[in-house]
């Protein structure tokens, strides 16, 4: 590995972006946060434990988790993005869902749904990451049970370097071999609930990367837990 | 709603008060904050008590419509967000989000602000789409003032991006040209409850109105839109009444607008 590559951004190679975290921006909802990782900034709302409609996909034995990630229209690198679901927002959506039911605890609320909205106003890689993180701060926020919260993190390989949260200028700097590997982590017990990777690597590399990222993702889930005890005003350490 | 609230919020109007404190006659305080998304070409946001909303422009280079070939393209599109209020839902378009995207289009259009003229790069062939977004994060009433508002802010703020020698737009670079903006046309809606006009009502007040009135104002004296909503008819002394409410509330808001960049 090559530790003579230099970010663009002058990070260092395990450096996120400046994170900034907000609890309960969204006054109807029933908890939400802002997550903002450099560029890329999410909003998540959520809604319930509430009726789930049509009936059928009500489960008698637990609550359901449902998120629904969404880019707004003008948060693209590009072009202007349709409104409305995609192939690419619906997977999204569903590794979302995946990377945050193991820390909930839905069993009380029996036939019912947590709808859990996110929305990004303006994007710069790692988006799905961003929107996992607010959807956890928000999930914490609307008063649900939860065993930790959930941080996420892209790590990658550019050059030959494995460097932590790639901005967009990276994730494009690397024609043949770079590699984008979105992370969640619950960090108490150092669980993966969200792995999933674009481009080579080597088998080697993977576990490599995998623990390079842990103490980044640990690092986001206190900044997670400080816009918490802001809200709510008590401290780190507090056992209320 | 239930109906304890409705009659409450009538009483209390009946009073020449709102269950906020503002008289009938008054917005709440509003902000605006411009050019704070990186990746869109301009944005605004705009909070007005518990509400808050979000504009972002998108520029880009069409093919133009057969029958203006010389003509730039204004797109305006509202998403009334189910993140933003537990009454919206995920799914098409409803008709609530159609209506509020028409009537904000149609002050920006017929306000003839724009040149659309000076859109166009190549007669039939290229010319400047811009698409203006408006979408709640805070739904609290009033969205059709306050995106209406937002877009003409995120519109004022926007830059053109970059375009290469083979026209192609460069989206990371951003030039310092703006959108010639002659006019800055101000959305006001007069909402009747019970007897009594009122402009900004929150969410709950939007409720309890029978019928609303939408008056774009191009300046101090003319009307370039208007969109009548809700089921109960109005009197041509009422509509007086509503246009006279609308210049005035238009012309402070207008003026909050100049202030920003």
């Amino acid at each position: 590995m090559s530790e003579e590559f230099e970010r663009p951004s002058k990070r260092k190679l395990d450096e996120t972006r400046p994170i900034e975290a907000e609890a309960g921006v969204i006054k109807k909802a029933d908890g939400s946060a802002r997550f903002k990782i450099g560029d890329t900034e999410a909003y998540a709302a959520v809604y319930g434990p509430r009726e789930l409609h049509p009936r059928f996909l009500q489960d008698p034995k637990t609550g359901i988790l449902r998120c629904n990630y969404s880019m707004l229209p003008f948060s693209g690198d590009g072009s202007r993005v349709r409104p409305g679901p995609s192939r690419r927002s619906k997977e999204i959506s569903l590794v979302s869902e995946k990377a945050l039911i193991p820390v909930m605890n839905l069993e009380d609320y029996p036939n019912t749904v947590v709808d859990v909205f996110i929305e990004l106003p303006q994007t710069d890689a790692g988006s799905r990451c961003a929107g996992i993180c607010a959807a956890s701060i928000a999930l914490a926020d609307a008063g649900l049970m939860m065993k930790d919260m959930v941080a996420a993190v892209s790590v990658g390989q550019v050059r030959g370097a494995m460097i932590i949260d790639l901005d967009g200028e990276e994730e494009h700097m690397d024609e043949n071999e770079g590699t984008d590997i979105p992370v969640a982590l619950i960090p108490s017990t150092e669980q993966i609930t969200l792995l999933q990777g674009d481009g080579i690597v080597h088998r080697n590399n993977l576990i490599k990367a995998i623990e390079m990222v842990k103490p980044a993702l640990k690092k986001i889930a206190e900044e997670q837990r400080k816009a918490l005890h802001k809200k709510y005003n008590t401290q780190i350490g507090d056992q209320k | 709603m239930n109906q304890e609230m409705m009659e409450h919020i009538k009483q209390a109007l009946k009073k020449g008060t709102r269950l906020d404190g503002r008289r009938p006659d008054e917005f709440r305080k509003i902000s605006i904050e411009t050019g704070f998304l990186s990746t869109a070409e301009g944005s605004a946001r705009v909070k007005c008590g518990a509400a808050e909303v979000l504009a972002g422009v998108k520029m880009a280079i069409e093919k133009p419509y057969p029958d203006t070939p010389e003509d730039g393209m204004l797109m305006v599109n509202a998403e009334l967000l189910p993140l933003s209020n537990p009454e919206f839902e995920s799914g098409p378009p409803s008709i609530a989000s159609i209506e509020t995207a028409r009537v904000i289009d149609r002050g920006i259009r017929e306000s003839k602000t724009m040149d659309t003229k000076g859109l166009c790069i190549e007669k039939g062939e290229k010319a400047w789409t811009i698409a203006i977004d408006v979408v709640p994060v805070n739904y609290d009433g009033n969205l059709i003032d306050l995106g209406g508002l937002a877009a003409v802010a995120a519109l004022k703020s926007a830059k053109f991006p970059f375009v290469d020698k083979e026209g192609v737009v460069d989206y990371h670079k951003r030039t310092d040209k703006g959108v010639d903006m002659k006019f800055f046309p101000i959305p006001v809606t007069v909402s009747k409850i019970g007897d009594v006009l009122v402009v900004d009502p929150t969410d709950e007040e939007e409720k309890a109105a029978e019928s609303r009135l939408t008056i774009t104002c191009l300046d101090d004296e003319k009307i370039c839109a208007l969109q009548k909503g809700g089921s109960n008819p109005f009197t041509a002394d009422e509509i007086e009444k509503m246009v006279e409410l609308a210049f005035a509330r238009a012309k402070e808001i207008r003026a909050k607008l100049q202030e920003v960049k």
